[in-house]
């Protein structure tokens, strides 16, 4: 079995995924930027982020319910935020009692807990479109744009070269110890010896691979020094930006800031 | 899915732009440092290296074993990279571990990425080294100096981490401190003894395998004294701050409301404006015609081009 199903890209014709990688990852980072900036509560300027993210997303014919469930990750994380609803704020929302507790909730608080939920929710958008839209490799060229150190951007790069043939190494270890013990590794089926032994099992296979891994990274090594490498990562000089891409950044960080400006105005 | 997105990592939005905006400003100095000492240490060696150890790292958080209650134990591996790769490598192979999970996977935020490098990268690495070194400074090199270690180093490696997340949570003001410690904190006490073990059985087989390769991260790094003094510092920062939080959340909102004056410091710069153009002009009835012009555009744009991009399509 091999996992190529782990990458987010997704193929289509469409302007977003034409757009300059660059761009998009730099109007993604400002959409990200912007929700974060903007203040609690100001319910119409989340709605308009909402409608611009879902504008991208129907133009990027990636399909709704395909960037939907990827950004449901976010959700559990969203229980962080829950208390707050009952400890923040004074203003007296609805009350219920649980047990010989009373939990009192707040409108404030309630707000916030909204705000942040649907800012964490919008965030996850744009960057799950970002990810379905642009392969990796004009990711890390978007990347060493935006000025990332080098080595980190060829590490990224080597990281995700051999992302796949490690997670195909982890899949044969995890069917050789389903083979010989049963389904070890699926939560709730208690097959296999005490608890301490499945771990130690699942902590042998760990130091195997990091095992195969350091050896694979030698014959790597080798290889590109066969091949000429002395330490330095080249890659083709990069195009310049076209004048098309230049207006769509402009137009889209001066949309995202006039939407923060009157976020800050009027809710601020 | 086989792959498990731990609790830890903080997506976008929750924390406060002055949280994530401080561990930038700590993360950045670091890894770049980290980088440096790296380049000088291992030369032209350490790009494969450390990239193909990521992304066994990253395979590697996909093995999980079965817990009781339908929950399973699995890897983050930051004690483990600190063991075999020594503090500095540790750093660059965690950042670039959370880099590529929030940048390809969501999971965590690509403006809380600071936070999340500083969480498992910095503190779980730092910490980590320090239990570590410790512990094999009390065996002298004898075996259980190893394992021992190796286990405390990882299950407190996850127990600060989510100390840290949840201290990080408060300031911002998302979670109260008197519920987010202790709830992080609890979960992740349990969550760090499956760390220990799988660190553990890692230890085992590679001492049994390969003894030479738990040495390279033992052989003391220039400055890891620097690192194991910053180790103490965090533990030590960590175990007072959180019980202190925890169970005075006032001081916490004390920061918060710092942060508040920070806030509306800034507040009349942006108040100014909207006395001044839209005089009688209720500001809320202002803003919500505004905002839907602002919203009918939108919309009318993406049907006409939406419309226009069918009509080319079938042309």
């Amino acid at each position: 079995m091999h996992i190529h199903f782990l990458d987010p890209y997704q193929h289509r014709a469409s302007p977003i995924h034409a757009l300059d990688p660059r761009v998009k990852f730099v109007l993604a980072l400002a959409y990200i930027l912007t929700c974060a900036l903007t203040p609690i509560g100001a319910w119409p300027v989340y709605t308009l982020l909402l409608a611009m993210i879902l504008s991208v997303e129907l133009l990027s014919t990636l399909g709704i319910k395909y960037v939907h469930r990827r950004a449901l990750l976010a959700v559990p994380f969203m229980l962080a935020a829950l208390p707050v609803v009952f400890t923040h704020g004074d203003t007296f929302l609805f009350s219920m009692p649980i047990g010989s507790w009373t939990l009192t909730a707040f409108a404030e608080g309630l707000e916030r807990f909204a705000s942040v939920a649907l800012k964490s929710w919008l965030s996850v958008q744009a960057a799950v479109v970002l990810a379905a839209s642009a392969p990796f490799p004009d990711l890390l060229q978007a990347m060493r744009a935006v000025r990332i150190p080098r080595l980190l951007v060829s590490l990224f790069g080597l990281m995700w070269r051999y992302l796949f043939v490690l997670v195909d190494e982890a899949l044969r270890l995890m069917r050789a110890r389903a083979a010989r013990s049963g389904q070890g590794g699926d939560a709730g089926s208690r097959s296999g010896r005490t608890l301490a032994w499945r771990a130690r099992v699942t902590g042998g296979m760990a130091g195997n691979l990091l095992l195969r891994a350091f050896e694979r990274s030698d014959r790597i090594y080798m290889a590109m020094v066969a091949r000429g490498y002395d330490g330095e990562t080249r890659s083709l000089p990069m195009l310049p930006v076209p004048a098309s891409a230049w207006l769509s950044l402009t137009g889209g960080i001066l949309l995202l800031f006039l939407l923060l400006m009157s976020g800050f105005l009027f809710w601020g | 899915m086989y792959y498990a997105p731990e609790p830890m990592h903080i997506p976008d939005g929750f924390l406060s732009i002055l949280v994530s905006v401080v561990l930038w400003g700590v993360t950045v100095p670091v890894v770049a440092y980290a980088i440096r000492r790296v380049s000088k240490d291992l030369g032209e060696r350490q790009a494969p290296l450390m990239g193909v150890l990521a992304a066994a790292i990253f395979a590697g958080q996909m093995l999980n074993f079965a817990v009781a209650g339908g929950t399973s134990g699995h890897l983050m591996g930051a004690a483990l990279a600190t063991i075999l790769l020594g503090p500095w490598a540790a750093i660059i192979v965690m950042t670039t571990v959370v880099g590529v999970q929030a940048l390809i996977f969501q999971d965590g935020g690509l403006l809380a990425l600071g936070a999340n490098i500083f969480n498992m990268g910095i503190i779980g690495v730092i910490v980590s080294y320090w239990v570590y070194r410790t512990f094999q400074r009390l065996a002298g090199g004898r075996k259980w100096g190893v394992f021992t270690g190796g286990f405390l180093a990882a299950w407190l490696s996850i127990v600060a981490a989510a100390l840290a997340v949840a201290l990080q949570l408060a300031i911002s003001g998302i979670s109260p401190a008197n519920i987010a410690i202790p709830a992080m904190g609890g979960i992740h006490i349990l969550i760090g003894l499956g760390e220990g073990l799988i660190t553990l059985g890692a230890l085992a087989f590679l001492y049994a395998a390969r003894r030479d390769l738990l040495h390279i991260g033992e052989a003391a790094p220039k400055g890891g004294t620097a690192v194991w003094i910053g180790g103490l510092v965090i533990a030590a920062i960590l175990a007072i701050a959180s019980p202190l939080a925890s169970a005075h959340p006032d001081g916490l909102e004390w920061v918060a409301e710092q942060k508040g004056f920070l806030d509306t410091a800034q507040g009349p710069l942006y108040n100014i404006i909207p006395d001044y153009v839209f005089p009688g002009i209720s500001n809320e009835a202002f803003a919500t015609i505004v905002a839907g012009l602002i919203g009918v555009l939108i919309v009318f744009g993406v049907t006409l081009s939406v419309g226009y991009m069918r009509r080319k399509k079938k042309a």
